[in-house]
């Protein structure tokens, strides 16, 4: 049996209210809120957070890890290697990137479910992430929300088994990005709309039913992509769909549509409230469609336990704070030296303290470290360590500072001494965390974050924030 | 173990103004410390044996300081140790006479931080690893906010609430602008009040813009040579009791454990001073101490590292570190009225020791002056390079 093994969800902690938007525009507000990834995160960091999560309510270790993003950091470099460092798979692990299709993510998954049903690989999770942008004053940017989920595929302890699956292609440009731009584009909506999704859309879902020979009745649920609401009730009419009991509502009021992330996302709702036994149509929609018949095993009581964690917290942005994170107005940086570039080389030789937090652990007096040594700081042995995880562990801030004179888009810029439960101490940078909030003794997590740009060369790095 | 005490004598000092020197170059501000040094010790530039140069960011290796001052084919170093540096400077060439390898020798610091159009100094990366090239996670701290850092914790340990704590803080910068206003070197010579630190705008919780010392360029400079040879110079030269290095092993943000509310480095320098030049009570035996104030919490530990105090809080209220308080601090106005030119900052406050030592504090000048004292911390709170230099104006 081929099928889902574990699923994590990731959505930034910040919102941008529609009516904020709105205000600031004089236009209409499309209702609802939608998800911000702040300055320090973008399509890697976000899928590095939901594949964490993947892994850690799965059964198996991940032997393939697949990134699905149309805003993927890197035009030429992989991002799925990053992730995979930084999550801390091994380097056997089978990685690609599915890039410029809004269908990325379903067209990562049936070639998941490819490789694991051919057995050449055993567990892979499919992360989709996106952060995309549309111009002031678009439907876009208010529509947009920024977030990532992950979903593993495999043979063994399946939630939910894939039954069948259907794919075509169309070639038809309805919303588009060139090379170089920063936001999206789109042509008139009444052609996109009803020739693009509802036709394609149509033929999709018609085709997988008539190809396994199931009716719209059989299904509990139905997860479909949705351009709006509006449009995404429209094709459930067309199909024969009961709105109030089958159809999986968007995540437009609360999220936005997070591009790749937007369907998976929907599918983990769905799979949240499923019942085993239960029978769920999926279909996504892009340069095509892909459309699968799941079917809910036994198994899906005991993971839904395991997902319910307390909702993190939300912080509500203005228009114009959302502005500067997303360099939109050109602003003024403090007179502080620029930092000087990374150096590869130095980056590559310390990739697992910098990607994966490794510190070491003496094996003579048991002190932890960071970043790793050669000499114990505490019983001067030489060599004689154990690498030492601690992006899993919590800590608590010892001391702090508000630091007003380094360039930080939110400033103070918040850096904590942070002394790790089980060992270890590391100045981090504080994140999601006003500097009303913080204080002594407060418990923090570690988070992948962006650090910036420099040289060219994206930098990454682990920081706290306030535990959940 | 032998000791450098009394074998080495300072036999001339020179220190420029410090400020913003907008018409000043590099080599002028070591041109005109140097030429006040050899005025003060009777040489001239010829009779310099060997030679030291520290600064930071203001030069590189010995070219920078013998281009210059034309110095003729002699031996030159240049040494950094972050703002330990100008101390360094003095390291170097006091022992090259006490060992014997020159008689006349000179220490130059310098620093030109103005001519960057930053605000505050460039930071040294937190890992304190090359400047050549990191993974990039280095963490841009600047140095009012590293300092901040020991604020929570300091006044956790002295029982004092923010609010007191930062009234605290504010006297002590009071107190050195005070001395600064009677000093015609410093940077900054206004008077200062309580309220005027306490609103001014936060660099760093809990630290005020006036928390902070200046943003300088400035040089000073010394000439040394064999206490046997020193009043061959001048009638009272300054004998150096203890030149002390002490740095840590880095090791208190690597494992933990470190208090943050006080620095090892500067515990375990004046330990080390005070024994080699046979110092039991040094709040009783200093008569004037210069320390590193470059943030006004950082005087107020020291107050407490360098084993001055049991109640920073009651001495600081009974005014003890005045100037006419039992042991003066800062009598030059300190860091905060000089600001902080790296390189020159050590040989700044030996000017000002050098200076009460032999009588010539002006209106500054502390009674009865036998040993003073200067102090840098360099590096991080976590790993230091701590520098205290002990003189005296007697011998034994």
């Amino acid at each position: 049996m081929i099928g889902i093994t574990s699923m994590g969800i990731y959505v930034p902690a910040y919102r941008l209210n529609r009516e904020e938007i709105s205000r600031a525009w004089r236009t209409k507000s499309l209702g609802g809120e939608r998800t911000v990834a702040r300055f320090d995160e973008d399509s890697l960091t976000m899928a590095v957070a939901a594949t964490l999560d993947c892994i850690k309510y799965g059964p198996h270790r991940p032997d393939g890890l697949f990134f699905a993003s149309t805003t993927s950091p890197y035009k030429e470099k992989q991002a799925a290697a990053i992730i995979a460092a930084s999550v801390d798979l091994s380097e056997d692990t089978r990685t690609a990137d599915f890039t410029d299709s809004l269908r990325s993510g379903t067209i990562a998954l049936s070639s998941a479910m490819d490789a694991v049903k051919s057995g050449s690989a055993n567990n892979i999770v499919v992360v989709a992430s996106d952060c995309r942008m549309g111009t002031g004053k678009s439907q876009f940017e208010q529509q947009f929300g920024d977030g990532a989920v992950a979903i593993s595929l495999g043979n063994s302890e399946v939630i939910a088994s894939i039954e069948g699956s259907y794919s075509l292609f169309s070639e038809f440009l309805d919303t588009w990005r060139l090379e170089g731009n920063a936001f999206v584009q789109s042509w008139e909506e009444r052609f996109v709309v009803t020739e693009g999704y509802l036709n394609t859309m149509e033929r999709i879902i018609s085709g997988v039913m008539e190809k396994y020979r199931v009716a719209p009745s059989e299904f509990a649920k139905v997860v479909f992509y949705g351009p709006d609401n509006r449009s995404h009730a429209n094709l459930a009419r067309r199909l024969g769909f009961n709105l109030g009991t089958q159809v999986q509502d968007l995540i437009f009021q609360s999220i936005g549509n997070t591009g790749t992330a937007t369907l998976p996302m929907m599918l983990v709702a769905a799979l949240k409230e499923a019942k085993p036994n239960d029978k769920i149509l999926v279909a996504n929609y892009a340069d095509g469609g892909d459309a699968f018949i799941l079917k809910v095993t036994e198994k899906i009581g005991k993971f839904q336990e395991k997902m319910k964690e307390g909702d993190r917290k939300q912080i509500y942005i203005s228009y114009e704070r959302y502005l500067s994170w997303r360099d939109l107005v050109p602003s003024e940086d403090p007179r502080r030296p620029d930092s000087k570039p990374p150096s590869v080389t130095c980056m590559w030789r310390e990739r697992k303290s910098v990607l994966a937090f490794y510190g070491n652990r003496c094996k003579q007096c048991g002190t932890v470290q960071y970043p790793p040594q050669r000499i114990c700081a505490h019983c001067q042995g030489k060599d004689n360590f154990e690498a030492y995880r601690l992006s899993d562990k919590k800590g608590r801030i010892f001391t702090y500072a508000a630091d007003y004179l380094t360039s930080s888009k939110d400033s103070p810029a918040l850096i904590g001494v942070v002394d790790f439960e089980g060992g270890g101490r590391a100045m981090c940078e504080i994140t999601e965390c006003e500097p009303s909030e913080i204080k002594l003794g407060m418990s923090v997590e570690m988070c992948f974050r962006k650090l910036g740009q420099r040289g060219g060369v994206q930098n990454y790095f682990w920081k706290a924030r306030p535990a959940t | 173990m032998n000791t450098i005490k009394d074998k080495v004598a300072i036999i001339g000092m020179g220190c420029t103004k410090f400020g913003e020197l907008w018409d000043k170059s590099v080599d002028d501000l070591i041109i005109d410390a140097t030429f006040e040094a050899c005025e003060d010790a009777g040489i001239g530039l010829k009779e310099i044996q060997a030679a030291w140069l520290g600064t930071v960011f203001s030069g590189h290796t010995a070219l920078s300081l013998s281009s210059p001052l034309k110095l003729q084919y002699i031996p030159v170093t240049r040494v950094e140790n972050m703002c330990a540096t100008g101390t360094e400077a003095l390291r170097g060439a006091a022992y090259a006479v006490a060992a014997g390898a020159c008689d006349i020798a000179l220490a130059v610091g310098v620093e030109k931080l103005k001519d960057t159009g930053w605000t505050g100094v460039q930071p040294t990366s937190v890992i304190g690893r090359s400047t050549m090239g990191t993974n990039g996670t280095e963490i841009q701290l600047s140095p009012p906010a590293m300092f901040s850092e020991l604020a929570f914790r300091y006044f956790e340990k002295c029982k004092v609430d923010i609010d007191e704590g930062r009234k605290l803080l504010a006297e002590i910068a009071v107190k050195n602008h005070h001395h600064g206003s009677m000093n015609p070197k410093a940077h900054y010579q206004n008077e200062l009040t309580v309220e005027q630190v306490l609103n001014a705008p936060i660099v760093a919780w809990p630290l005020s813009m006036l928390d902070c010392c200046g943003v300088s360029d400035g040089a000073a400079a010394a000439i040394v040579t064999r206490t046997d040879l020193a009043k061959n110079f001048r009638a009272d030269p300054i004998y150096i009791k203890s030149l002390t290095n002490v740095v840590g092993p880095y090791r208190d943000l690597i494992t933990g454990g470190y208090d943050f509310a006080h620095v090892e480095e500067n515990v375990r320098a004046s330990k080390v001073a005070y024994a080699e030049a046979g110092i039991k009570n040094p709040r009783g035996e200093l008569s004037v101490a210069e320390v590193h104030d470059c943030f006004t919490i950082h005087e107020m530990v020291i107050y407490e590292d360098l084993g001055w105090t049991r109640s920073v809080r009651e001495d600081i209220e009974a005014g003890t570190f005045t100037l006419k308080g039992e042991l003066p601090v800062n009598t030059d106005g300190g860091l905060k009225c000089f600001g902080h030119p790296l390189g020159a900052s050590g040989l700044r406050m030996q000017y000002e020791v050098y200076k009460q030592l032999q009588g010539k504090g002006g209106s500054r000048q502390v009674k009865n002056p036998r040993l003073g004292l200067t102090h840098n911390l360099g590096g991080q709170l976590w790993g230091g390079i701590a520098c205290i230099s002990i003189t005296g104006n007697s011998l034994g």
